[in-house]
């Protein structure tokens, strides 16, 4: 398809959807730097690059050189990076187009990209607009469902980001292993949970993604150098024999009757071509995944955010008063609600006298969820779920949430985050009003092929 | 342990946040909500448990200290505001 036409289309839903933060207007006009940069590092010879000419949108949170990329919040508006994420700079050299950056709930904080930056506005589930995407990567999961052309999308996840709102539209998303995929050139939010994946609507693009963006990166020294495999060649590979633990928990009480009831046709699928299920319990992770993941999050969130204060980049204002005057005024003008708040927790969960009683003490809980995945995956191949306990919410729903009550609905997808396991959402079908229902795998650590072989079964 | 408005005004504080009345009000019941959750941990018995900074091992990664091109100054500046004499001008420190 056209450039010219693709960018179109997306101004045009964006128009309605809310989905991009961003869009490369100047695509065509060598003007653009993003695409200076995209034609300078395409191979040589045209037509050589794994993704020629596909379109690919980034979440806002990674860094596209010359393209404003703002973490979805207000405090870094106008920010351009001068360099290209790693991820980007590895789909650039396969010939993808960067089509533009979507919308996010800010710096990745929240489940239903309802927290955006101030004065942005929130992006609309592609099914019903009275509804939301899923968050925090919402535009994402929102343009790979709407968009007409072949699309793939580069997201982020730290604790369910990436599959929450892959289900809640309808579309594949995977996060994979902590350490797969270079950070290199991503807003932190946390550094321990970050991870950056894909989205698309076809199992063989994000397998083919995945060959692209995964490995061993010299500017990123938490990354795993462990030989990425060919993904591809595991679409088709059977899976009779494969064993699957069914976590029992997910199907319980606060689960939604039709999401469990597609969930386990899912199951019932896998199993006729020859998967052995079994059910599997994970109390630890499912009784305290949900406080253990947040309060690590926001301590590490905390100390991120610290940097911005209307210096070097992003927000400022004049320069007046004293340091912390002139930092306290910036970040109390431009922080949203939920940024303040995850700011306030983490200095609060770090401070001398209370650091062993919090931080230190989700990070021993930790392991032990780490421990009890681990025993789980020397029996089992993968472990299944739903993705989500419920379909994508109302509006109207949400606003009445306290966020304690907003944080719980990331009960299934924390643990898997917490551990750095590669997990996927595939779309499992719909419920009566005709919203996406996900159902969730995961696999142990560089297992994702599992997933890509189980998962393009369903 | 007691979380009132000085507490939260004094955590504010230490983050380089000022809150109004109103943003205190409203957060108040909320990080209360938030904090009794957490509490919810002490139940786990992590005696004889090391925590876990990162989800997997990792190794400390060194490499050769070796000079490669780097972004130039003009680039460095390009999202600054105020800057002078190829600085960033910050607010004033004393």
């Amino acid at each position: 398809m056209d450039i010219n036409k693709i960018i179109e289309e997306c101004k045009k839903i964006n128009d309605e959807y809310h989905y991009f933060n961003t869009i490369d207007e100047g695509l065509n006009s060598k003007s653009s730097n993003c695409y200076e940069s995209s034609i300078r590092k395409t191979p040589k010879k045209q037509g050589d690059g794994k993704l020629n000419n596909i379109a690919i949108s980034v979440k806002d949170c990674i860094c596209v050189k010359g393209l404003e990329s703002r973490a979805g919040s207000k405090i870094l508006e106008k920010y351009k990076p001068v360099f290209d994420a790693t991820v980007i700079e590895k789909v650039k050299q396969q010939g993808a187009i960067i089509i533009g950056k979507t919308a996010q709930d800010a710096f990745g904080f929240g489940s239903f990209s309802t927290n955006v930056g101030k004065d942005m506005k929130i992006p609309l589930n592609p099914f019903d607009k009275e509804r939301a995407c899923g968050g925090s990567s919402g535009g994402s999961a929102g343009i790979t469902q709407k968009a007409s052309f072949r699309h793939i999308t580069l997201s982020e996840s730290t604790g369910g980001s990436i599959v929450c709102p892959a289900s809640f539209c309808g579309v594949i998303g995977l996060c994979p292993t902590y350490g797969r995929v270079s950070r290199y050139g991503l807003m932190d939010y946390a550094n321990s949970l970050d991870k950056i994946g894909p989205m698309a609507r076809s199992m063989d693009d994000i397998a083919l993604i995945m060959e692209i963006i995964s490995g061993y990166d010299e500017k990123e020294s938490t990354t795993l150098n462990e030989e990425v495999p060919k993904y591809s060649d595991f679409l088709k590979k059977d899976i009779k024999g494969m064993k699957i633990g069914i976590i029992k928990e997910a199907f319980g009480k606060g689960i939604d009757k039709e999401v469990k009831e597609k969930v386990e046709q899912g199951i019932k699928k896998l199993e006729q071509l020859g998967a052995k299920t079994e059910f599997i319990s994970l109390p630890l992770t499912q009784k305290y995944g949900v406080e253990t993941y947040y309060l690590l999050a926001m301590c590490e969130a905390s100390t991120n955010l610290a940097k911005y204060c209307g210096m070097r980049y992003g927000a400022a204002e004049k320069l007046e008063g004293s340091f912390n005057e002139y930092f306290s005024k910036v970040r109390s003008d431009y922080f949203n609600d939920e940024s303040k708040r995850r700011i306030i927790i983490g200095t609060f969960a770090r401070m001398a006298g209370y650091r062993d009683a919090y931080y230190i003490k989700a990070a021993k809980v930790r392991t032990k969820i780490i421990e009890e995945y681990k025993k789980a995956f020397a029996k089992f191949d993968l472990l299944l779920s739903p993705t989500m306990p419920f379909v994508a919410p109302k509006f109207k729903d949400i606003e009445k949430l306290t966020p304690l009550q907003n944080y719980m609905a990331d009960i299934l997808t924390v643990g898997p985050n917490l551990a750095g396991l590669p997990h996927i959402s595939i779309p499992a079908g719909f419920n009566k009003d005709k919203m996406p229902i996900g159902l969730m795998l995961i696999a142990d650590h560089l297992k994702e092929e599992k997933l890509i072989q189980a998962g393009s079964k369903l | 342990m007691k979380i009132d408005k000085e507490l939260i005004e004094h955590i504010a504080s230490l983050a380089r946040l000022k809150l109004t009345e109103k943003e205190i009000e409203k957060f108040l019941p909320q990080l209360k909500e938030i904090l009794n959750a957490f509490s919810k941990l002490d139940e786990v018995n992590t005696d004889n448990t090391q925590p876990s900074f990162h989800p997997v091992e990792l190794k400390n990664m060194m490499r050769e200290d070796r000079i490669k091109p780097s972004l130039t100054q003009e680039q460095a500046l390009s999202n600054s505001k105020e800057n002078k004499d190829n600085y960033f001008k910050g607010p004033m420190a004393i």
